[in-house]
């Protein structure tokens, strides 16, 4: 017969949502959802801080990725990297938000499907290139832009970095995730040629393209509307 | 050999720097306790493995208070005058972008030219950590090549990284702490909770109804966990394989690919994948940290129903 299941560890996503729900700091969200878990799976106090240390130190790689670089961005900026960024973009006359948005996707997605994820970041792209040139862009057409917008354009750079990689890097075959399914897969006794994954992954990494794209195309028509208003 | 313990050392001494200038600056209202919180965040690089579990365990949640309850705070950072920066700007042209790149392509070139070169019998790159290594690595030379360029110390970059990272604040963190909740989560047996409460709860007699199930599942699991890794296991194992694979034929390798598609539209409407989601807003300044997560609905949606509809038609290929 079917072993009981354990149930109560759900406490820890209910404080989770809890948390979110009521806009408490994310941070202490995260440490009161860890002690709710901890006690609904019966661990000691020990034991849970113990649990907490040795994955906290395990986990330690996650923010070199955005730490490590920010001495070179810092500085680069501190000499006008943005501004230069900001009147390169602002030379092409055809440029436009969403177009060099599309542009970037196509870029990220592309390159990241040939396992060249490392090509793009937000420390490394967004922040100090994607982003300015994308705000200068709309500048450009309108003048002046509202800070409104701005953030939305800012938030909208963050994304497309975001979209181009994940639907991207799921279609590399030697990709983590591929690697992945298939020993989860095979752990139930299902053997699947990688390869195939990789390629059932094109029609959704297509479709994301699409859908992306012509979200970025609606950010275009919004700074187009803002543009006739002023 | 260099090895990914070297950039853990860096960014330690980085983080202790850090914690040592914000002792030192009399503008911030907090310092002692922004110093405290860097110090921490030091020693976890800096002692790391060498540190009794439940000691690094207890410095988080001390962390964490610190960081809850505002005690990382603002300081004071001198930057040019916008008359000068633009003035560099036009100086340094094109160069400015030379660093810049630096990083994307050192780690390209690390992780595959570089792969397989070797210094006596140990490899120059640590095998295991290639791609964070070769990062590491170029940040490194993105950081030496922009101080000649500009004629500046790296002081001067440890300088600018406070001000980033100071701008950041608790949202450094954020990622980290996540990670470890996903690690918790999985140890308390939490994956076999939300497959039984799925299976047991939902009628599957109708194909799409599966399929919708184990799509929207893998979203609502991702966004709740931050990470498609820790949602496929359970999804997979509890509909994905039993139901779609088990009971209406589907191919494995579509199934599981589109399972994962699906779980990434999660992953893009989730405050918990802090590092995708959280800390590009810190990074951008926007003042809404769900801000990305607010851009990203419009097409993790439509993505998520492309998904039902393309495994629907696709999964007996």
């Amino acid at each position: 017969m079917q072993a009981a299941v354990n149930l109560w560890p759900l406490i820890g996503v209910a404080v989770v949502i809890a948390g979110f729900v009521l806009r408490a700091n994310p941070v202490l969200v995260v440490v009161a959802a860890c002690g709710a878990t901890g006690v609904a799976a019966a661990m000691p106090v020990e034991h849970i801080l113990a649990s907490l240390g040795t994955a906290f130190v395990k986990t330690r790689n996650l923010p070199l990725i955005y730490l490590l670089p920010l001495a070179a961005i810092g500085l680069l900026e501190r000499f006008g990297l943005k501004e230069h960024a900001q009147a390169s973009i602002a030379k092409i006359k055809s440029a436009t938000t969403g177009r060099l948005l599309i542009f970037y996707l196509f870029v990220r997605e592309l390159s990241a499907a040939f396992g060249l994820t490392s090509l793009g970041g937000h420390a490394a792209m967004v922040r100090p290139l994607i982003a300015p040139m994308a705000e200068a862009a709309a500048e450009a057409r309108n003048g002046k832009v509202s800070d409104k917008l701005r953030y939305r354009i800012r938030a909208m750079a963050a994304a497309t970095d975001n979209v181009g990689l994940f639907f991207g890097e799921d279609i590399f075959v030697a990709f983590g995730a591929i690697v992945l399914m298939q020993t989860i897969l095979l752990a139930e006794g299902i053997a699947v040629n990688p390869l195939h994954m990789a390629l059932w992954g094109i029609p959704t990494a297509v479709a994301a393209f699409i859908i992306h794209a012509w979200n970025l195309r609606r950010l275009d028509a919004a700074i187009r509307r803002e543009g006739k208003l002023a | 050999m260099i090895t990914l313990d070297h950039f853990y050392l860096v960014l330690g001494a980085m983080l202790a720097l850090m914690a040592f200038m914000s002792l030192r600056d009399r503008h911030n209202p907090r310092r002692y306790s922004t110093a405290l919180f860097w110090g921490l965040y030091a020693l976890v690089y800096l002692a790391g493995e060498q540190m009794a579990p439940a000691l690094a365990g207890l410095l988080m949640v001390v962390m964490a208070l610190i960081a809850g309850f505002g005690g990382v705070s603002l300081g004071k950072y001198e930057t040019l005058p916008e008359g000068e920066r633009r003035a560099s700007a036009k100086r340094l042209g094109h160069w400015l972008f030379l660093p810049a790149l630096l990083i994307p392509v050192t780690t390209m070139i690390g992780a595959t030219l570089l792969a397989d070169v070797r210094i006596g019998a140990l490899p120059l790159l640590e095998p295991k950590h290639l791609t964070l290594v070769s990062m590491g690595c170029g940040s490194l030379l993105a950081l030496a090549a922009a101080c000649l360029l500009t004629r500046t110390t790296p002081m001067q970059g440890m300088r600018e990284s406070r001000r980033l990272l100071d701008a950041m604040g608790w949202a450094v963190v954020l990622p980290h702490m996540l990670a470890v909740l996903g690690l918790l989560f999985a140890e308390a047996g939490l994956g076999k909770a939300v497959a039984h409460v799925t299976t047991s709860y939902i009628n599957m007699d109708s194909r799409l109804v599966a399929v919708a199930v184990y799509c929207v599942g893998m979203a609502l699991f991702t966004i709740v966990m931050g990470n498609g890794f820790a949602a496929f296991p359970v999804m997979a194992g509890g509909v994905g394989i039993p139901i779609l694979v088990g009971v209406y034929h589907a191919n494995p390798a579509v199934m599981a690919a589109t399972g994962m598609f699906s779980a990434y539209c999660g992953t893009l409407m989730t405050p918990m994948a802090a590092n995708f989601n959280i800390v590009p807003a810190a990074l951008l300044d926007l003042p809404d940290k769900n801000a990305v997560v607010k851009a990203q609905i419009p097409t993790a949606l439509p993505l998520l129903a492309a998904n039902i509809i393309l495994l629907y038609f696709l999964m007996n290929q």
